[in-house]
């Protein structure tokens, strides 16, 4: 088998951007002072004057794009999920959300795999912080593929788009002829009949070799990608639990408020079913490599095939 | 407008600004009577704006930082013809569009405000989009006094003076008195002016309630190149009711009654008076 090619989410949000820049005269990609992490340097490059470096200014940069928005423009905002969610969340509630502007935010740097900076800057809190925001879209692609139609989606989408991307390289699953995007629509990346495990962003990848280890042990996962968190596709996640009867969710975030608490949500009015969340227990992160702590808490491929053997 | 006449219209304005306060039962009257000739000299005679088209894509654009004196902004708002003068009194009540602080859906509102701090970077965020694209509308934000101790406004300032924003106008209504008392007792902000300047403003400071001083100040402000203005405007809180004028308790509190049978007559006293001065 050849070896599967790798690419960070951001890396991919980067390259989008300046591959939108034409199409879109109007974009214009707001940074505070972390281009070359967020790789909107990558747009910087090619368009400098479509890039504005607000400095390490979050909550200004979020009102600042709230206001390029309002005359026209569509603002990308790009920092650390940390920042961007976290100390900026007011910001984007009062300043873009209620207005219910056409900002865009490109939050990179979510979750554990930002590796060594630890806890300060692995944001594991965002997608609930966002997702109780009325009218915005959360979005957390699962690889360079689904990374780049989100971003085009969120361009085409009138209103506040939050896409959360990661820093780690992580392995492109969506490159399929028939792969096809669309906010508010998750897909059955492979199908089965004893347990549903529902997975987002980088975890995909891990639910699926989850997937192919309770094979072995003849145990038939079926395996949705929920790239959009809101709106949820409720309609497949029902479906699925119906057949399965069980329903694992996996995500690199707390499982209070994220994807599982969303899928608890949707379940728990349309279809009580029991449901293991897989995700960040209530604790915060550490230093470490990127890969290590993905396997220490549980969210690599075995991780995820011990929680749900346990729960079967 | 002559200045009578700008005088008259920032009296009908204040007299908004107490009808809507006490027919919502809440509100602050206090900020929006400070700043009532502000609102005034803005909405009559420097911006560019169109009461029948809001939305004109050209117009000057306001940014109401100090959101919690939406009395004063949808007074003036009203009375420049962008909604009936009569809907003031649905100020605040369920299912009024005269939400408590701005809100953009309302005609004439350019953003939705009133998290302290927060407009005047949307303010800055459409004056960079003016200078990105070439476009002369200029851009003109009010901040309280008070405001100005959250430090995304210092964020915003270092933006502003950094970018060299010059169709951007931020100003500052310094009555002194915020919700907790004095602001040079609560959490003092002086020096205002030298605040800004150290931001690479170009800094005026001028008395809020003299139409001359004002229309001095927005002309200087709009013939300053390569670098934004702030008018730091000393004014009075609660200006033109006399039981309100420099009482902190009036801040965000909605006068009863019989105060607001005082307070209009107040307003009736400053009309008349007005109004012999233009016979003379």
């Amino acid at each position: 088998m050849a070896e599967t090619k790798k690419i960070a989410t951001r890396e991919s949000y980067g390259n989008m951007l300046t591959e939108l820049a034409e199409e879109y005269p109007n974009l214009v990609v707001l940074d505070a002072d972390l281009a070359e992490a967020t790789k909107t340097g990558i747009f910087k490059k090619k368009y400098p004057e479509r890039h504005i470096d607000c400095g390490i200014a979050e909550s200004n940069m979020i009102g600042v794009a709230a206001g390029l928005s309002t005359v026209g423009k569509i603002p990308f905002v790009s920092s650390f999920a940390m920042f961007a969610a976290g100390r900026a969340f007011e910001q984007v509630r009062n300043s873009v959300g209620y207005p219910h502007l056409n900002v865009k935010i490109g939050a990179t740097h979510a979750g554990i795999t930002v590796g060594e900076d630890g806890a300060t800057h692995q944001c594991n809190e965002d997608i609930a912080l966002m997702r109780t925001i009325p009218g915005m879209v959360v979005m957390c692609p699962s690889d360079d593929v689904e990374a780049r139609a989100a971003v085009r989606a969120a361009i085409e989408h009138n209103g506040p788009v939050y896409i959360r991307f990661g820093r780690a390289a992580v392995p492109v699953i969506n490159d399929k002829p028939d792969y096809h995007f669309e906010i508010g629509k998750g897909t059955v990346v492979r199908p089965g009949t004893d347990v549903t495990i529902v997975a987002t962003g980088i975890c995909v990848d891990s639910a699926l070799g989850a997937a192919e280890k309770l094979a072995a042990d003849g145990i038939s996962a079926e395996v949705i990608n929920i790239c959009t968190i809101k709106p949820l596709d409720n309609e497949l996640i029902v479906a699925s639990a119906k057949k399965t009867g069980k329903v694992v969710t996996v995500e690199e975030h707390s499982v209070i408020g994220g994807l599982g608490s969303a899928v608890c949500d949707c379940l728990s009015e349309k279809c009580p079913t029991q449901v293991k969340k897989i995700g960040m227990n209530d604790v915060f992160g550490e230093s470490g490599p990127a890969a290590e702590l993905v396997k220490k808490y549980g969210l690599d491929a075995e991780g995820v095939y011990k929680s749900v053997k346990e729960f079967m | 407008m002559n200045n009578l006449e700008l005088q008259r219209k920032a009296n009908d304005i204040r007299k908004g600004i107490v009808t809507a306060v006490h027919s919502a039962k809440a509100g602050h009257p206090g900020g929006s009577l400070s700043a009532a000739d502000v609102f005034t000299y803005l909405y009559f005679e420097e911006m560019k704006v169109d009461p029948k088209n809001p939305d004109w894509e050209e117009r000057d654009r306001f940014v109401l930082s100090k959101g919690h004196t939406a009395p004063g902004l949808y007074a003036a708002l009203a009375h420049k013809g962008f909604f009936p003068v009569e809907d003031l009194k649905t100020l605040r009540k369920l299912g009024s569009y005269l939400q408590g602080h701005p809100c953009i859906n309302i005609p004439g509102v350019d953003m939705s405000s009133g998290s302290l701090g927060q407009g005047i970077s949307a303010a800055v965020g459409m004056a960079l989009g003016a200078q990105l694209d070439g476009r002369d509308f200029r851009v003109y934000t009010l901040l309280g006094d008070g405001e100005i101790q959250e430090g995304q406004v210092w964020e915003a300032a270092m933006f502003a003076g950094f970018k060299k924003l010059d169709n951007l106008c931020v100003i500052v209504d310094n009555n002194n008195l915020q919700i907790d008392g004095p602001i040079d007792k609560v959490c003092s902000p002086y020096p205002i002016d030298k605040k800004f300047e150290a931001f690479n403003f170009h800094v005026l400071n001028v008395d809020a309630h003299d139409f001359d001083a004002l229309r001095a100040a927005f002309k200087e402000a709009r013939e300053t190149k390569g670098c934004p203005t702030c008018i730091v405007v000393h004014s009075i809180k609660g200006k033109g009711v006399s039981f309100m004028e420099n009482n902190v308790g009036w801040h965000g509190k909605a006068p009863n009654d019989e105060e607001f049978e005082v307070a209009m007559k107040d307003l009736d006293a400053i009309e008349e008076n007005l109004k012999k001065a233009g016979e003379v």
